[in-house]
């Protein structure tokens, strides 16, 4: 194997799980040192800087870093990463005070269509530039399907507006309340560049006998959240079936609960465990003693006499082909029939584009999505850019944030005269935490805790109000303890091959087994040959080679506890503990090409 | 200035032994040697030997002296039986173990001063007698804990930190064993596990006395340019006679060698012994031949390592004792105090 590079940024970046995994990159080790520190407004600055909205993800967010969690592959699971950030938004000083300046106006006008997440982190990035921008959106209120999908129980509206109000702040021009109908009309507003973050605001539908019918009590999903969020509806069924597997259907049929829903269920074609669901939202359903059904196929709607009384279902099972492929075929048993006053269909968002005029010069692909440059977030229009789930489809909050921050970064350079196709690179630094003998400015013991549980308000309590927040949040003593766990994977483990004399102490004290001194070979067959077998292949191999025996050094970045030993172990320094900072380039002057 | 306790998380897949224990469980606490000292890693292949043999923790005794290798065993087998004797008096000590109960595993654990000077005599004797025991000197040609003086095992013209070279001559330990009577004689190199883990699961089953001379080198008073017992020179005249693999008796032994290559010795408990050859003309069940084979590529300066001498006919002092078969402490009264005749029928012999 060649030796690793590790000026390159990406390479210790990989080995920042959490970090590598968030798409907008938050620099978490960093926020969770600073959260165990009580430094919760600081910690609140390095989230806000990256994803805009710590508040609100804190509590719904995807959470993509935490199945990334090296913890998890060290025991049985990953730091409660997103909890943990609520509790930096939680317990944070007044933050207005650290908002950025905003430079004097540069004359260049911007439009973002829809007030969503990714239109706010555009605005974010962009006003405190110069530039002057007016937000659109149909709602009475600004966040998009945060506001309007997400229901209170889980996001208090005191959050949302919060944060919101940290972007309003920074003086865009809101025009709430104005659907934009045609995009050729604005265009001829003559804005400098305009963004398009419209979400993906069709609910699909479930067009079976008996759909017309029953409609009256046949709701699609999202559209019924956003009438609870917005108080035009406040009552539902006794019985409620909850159609569909994803976190819209666990958001239905919780607010189904607290709004009269007495017997309600969730059914879904799949098996349980292939719901799109994220794993705790259904613990969350099933806690509010909502059953899941699986493997029902919805076939018709029953009613009498222009009311709904039920679905049918057909039974199935998955059959997995020689390929590996799935698919559901019926068992043969007979249909099976659930009673119900009210159904909710939550099977799928779709994009719709009824407002684009497509004699713009804006192509459509398709699939009749916009084409989207998937770094640039440029349209075929070359000043119109998409972002968050009106780019590539439905996605998450903390997508819609990083396509945000990726489109504020190319109307910058396009409004500048740059080329948006040419990327800025990140800034990279790499310190030493060495503070003395056995003293590393982190601290480096990892503790053997089991994740922390954030506790929950009372079921009794929380299902009779709408607006009682079910998670309470951790306390401040938990959240240390919860803070604890993190392993530092952002300081880093780094090697100088020509001051290594060979001792092995670094080998020998590894709690994980992660070094070895070994004959060069090829990477998979060196993998293979290691102290500890390097078996997760998503997870590079730390190559150096100059030893004075002619092996090379191989470290298994796998399971490493960051935990400074082999730099303790080493007496000539050749180990050394790094912290690695890596900053992603935002839209600015340091992001475009100096010339 | 404070030490992390070696975390307790570990590989996810890290193996168990047979009897359930993994390598972790064969630790002790952390080292307080040197960082990069030559000691640590004799700790780290003696955890893995215990691991790989399968041994209980609780019937192993370690047995140490005085000076930096023999703090070591604070730093493996947490939960063996210890001693820590007076300095040089550690063979006294095993032995005298050893004679209480003969069912344990006995590793002494020394050094060069422990062992060549102070303990000298000690460890001649307890050699000479065939204590059942595997004696481990880790071997640094140094005073470290006084801050560098040469040592009784320092080579002749081997150069101290400072430049003064050493005018004495040195004691060959391997050499001394051999003479002494030794039925395990090694020598290897702390930083070589492949070679040295063999060998101390050799010496631990052996059943006779076995002797290991591991060269350690001392990170902060002998690991310089003119030393002879750093890690750069004994790596460039490291002289391996054989590899050893210890086949443990329910492993199948498989035969994938060329006659000649490999030579496999049965030991009492029915462990193999496998010498794969590297030197052609080392004979190592040849006392006489291997002590020659030393000497001669002693003078050359080279270093020779590997499994140097093995009897597998090997006795113990209790052999030669007709002791009990049986351990003190499981001795029962009746044959604690055999009665007035049995005292009777011994003086009787005495007389």
């Amino acid at each position: 194997m060649k030796a690793t590079d590790i000026s390159r940024p990406d390479y210790f970046h990989k080995v920042v799980d959490c970090q590598w995994a968030c798409p907008a990159h938050t620099p978490v080790p960093e926020y969770i040192r600073l959260i165990a520190d009580r430094k919760y407004t600081e910690a609140y600055l390095v989230n806000w800087k990256s994803n805009v909205f710590p508040g609100i993800l804190g509590r719904t967010c995807d959470r993509p870093c935490e199945p990334a969690c090296r913890r998890g592959r060290v025991e049985d699971e990953p730091v409660a990463i997103c909890r943990l950030k609520r509790v930096a938004a939680d317990n944070k000083d007044d933050f207005a005070l650290w908002l950025p300046p905003i430079a004097p106006k540069n004359g260049k006008r911007i439009a973002c269509i829809g007030a969503g997440p990714a239109s706010l982190t555009v605005a974010r990035d962009l006003a405190p530039l110069g530039y002057e921008i007016d937000v659109y959106d149909g709602d009475a209120k600004a966040g998009g399907m945060i506001r309007s999908q997400i229901p209170r129980f889980r996001l208090p509206e005191e959050v949302i507006d919060e944060e919101v109000g940290y972007v309003t702040a920074l003086g865009p021009v809101m025009h709430l309340g104005e659907k934009i109908d045609s995009l050729k009309e604005l265009l001829s507003k003559s804005y400098d560049a305009v963004f398009v973050g419209t979400g993906a605001p069709r609910g699909r539908d479930l067009n079976i006998p008996g759909r017309l019918e029953g409609s009256a009590n046949i709701h699609i999903g999202i559209d019924w959240l956003s009438n609870v969020s917005f108080g035009h509806n406040d009552k539902v069924g006794k019985r409620v079936i909850v159609l569909g597997g994803g976190n819209t259907a666990m958001d239905c049929c919780r607010t189904a609960r607290r709004l009269g829903g007495e017997d309600v269920k969730v059914i879904v074609r799949s098996g349980y465990e292939e719901m799109k669901a994220s794993p705790w939202e259904k613990e969350d359903a099933i806690a509010e003693d909502i059953p899941i059904l699986n493997f029902l196929v919805p076939k018709a709607f029953t009613h009498k006499d222009g009311k709904l009384t039920g679905v049918t279902f057909e039974k199935v099972k998955a059959v997995h082909d020689a390929g590996g492929r799935r698919t559901l075929v019926t068992t043969g048993e007979p249909d099976q029939h659930f009673e119900c006053d009210d159904v909710l269909i939550a099977v799928g968002q779709e994009n719709a584009f009824p407002w684009i005029e497509r004699d713009i010069g804006l192509q459509f692909d398709k699939w009749d999505m916009p084409v989207v440059g998937e770094e640039t977030m440029q349209s075929t229009l070359p000043h119109v850019f998409f972002g968050g789930d009106a780019a590539f489809g439905p996605k998450n909050i903390i997508w819609a944030v990083a396509h945000g921050h990726a489109a504020a970064i190319s109307i910058d350079k396009f409004l500048n005269g740059e080329d948006v196709t040419e990327r800025p690179a990140p800034g990279v630094t790499v310190i030493s935490q060495k503070m003395g003998i056995h003293e590393w400015s982190y601290d480096n013991d990892p503790v053997n805790d089991p994740r922390y549980k954030v506790p929950h308000r009372e079921k009794s309590i929380s299902l009779k109000n709408m607006k009682a927040e079910v998670e309470l949040g951790f306390d401040e003593i938990t959240a240390f303890r919860e803070a604890q766990r993190c392993l530092n994977c952002d300081v880093q483990t780094v090697f100088t091959a020509k001051v290594c004399i060979e001792c092995d102490a670094c080998v020998d004290i590894c709690p994980t087994d992660c070094i070895t001194f070994a004959d060069n070979g090829d990477e998979a067959e060196l993998r293979t040959r290691l102290k500890a077998p390097a078996a997760n292949l998503t997870q590079d191999l730390y190559i150096a080679d100059g030893l004075p025996t002619g092996r090379v050094m191989a470290k298994d970045e796998d399971v490493c506890l960051h935990c400074g030993l082999c730099a303790e172990r080493c007496p000539t320094g050749a180990w050394d503990m790094q912290k690695y900072i890596i900053n992603i380039a935002q839209a600015g002057s340091a992001c475009r090409t100096r010339t | 200035m404070t030490y992390i306790a070696k975390p307790q998380l570990h590989h996810p897949s890290l193996p168990s032994n047979a009897i359930g224990l993994t390598r972790r469980d064969y630790e002790g606490r952390i080292s307080t040697l040197c960082a990069g000292c030559g000691h640590d890693s004799i700790s780290a292949a003696i955890v893995t030997a215990c691991f790989e043999l399968d041994l209980q923790p609780h019937r192993l005794a370690k047995l140490s002296g005085i000076g930096c290798s023999s703090k070591t065993p604070d730093y493996f087998l947490g939960q063996s039986h210890g001693f820590n004797a007076v300095h040089g008096r550690m063979p006294s000590v095993l032995t005298g173990a050893n004679l209480a109960n003969r069912d344990l595993v006995f590793l002494g654990v020394s050094g060069d001063g422990d062992t060549a000077s102070i303990g000298i005599g000690q460890f001649v004797h307890s050699v000479r007698r065939g204590v059942n025991m595997c004696y481990i000197v880790e071997n640094n040609g140094v005073y470290g804990l006084t801050k560098g003086q040469f040592s009784a095992t320092s080579d002749k013209g081997s150069k101290s930190k400072r430049g003064a070279e050493n005018t004495e001559s040195g004691i060959d330990l391997v050499a001394l064993a051999l003479q002494l009577g030794a039925t395990y004689v090694g020598r290897s190199f702390s930083g070589d596990k492949e070679q040295l883990v063999p060998l101390i699961k050799g010496a631990l089953t052996h059943g006779g006395a076995a002797v290991l001379d591991v060269i350690s080198p001392c990170v902060a008073f002998n690991n310089h340019a003119g030393s002879t017992k750093s890690f750069d020179y004994v790596r460039e005249h490291n002289d391996a006679v054989n590899r050893l693999d210890v086949i443990l008796g329910r492993t199948p032994i498989k035969t994938d060698y060329a006659p000649g290559e490999v030579r496999d010795v049965t030991q009492h408990d029915g462990s193999v012994l496998r010498l794969k050859k590297i030197a052609a003309d080392y004979v190592a069940t040849d006392r006489n031949a291997a002590a020659a084979y030393i000497q001669e590529h002693q003078a050359k300066g080279e270093i020779v390592t590997g499994l140097l001498y093995i009897d597998p006919e090997a006795s113990d002092l209790h052999d030669r004792l007709g002791t009990t078969r049986v351990p003190l402490n499981a001795l029962g009264t009746e044959d604690l105090t055999p009665g007035a005749q049995a005292l009777a029928r011994i003086n009787a012999g005495l007389r």
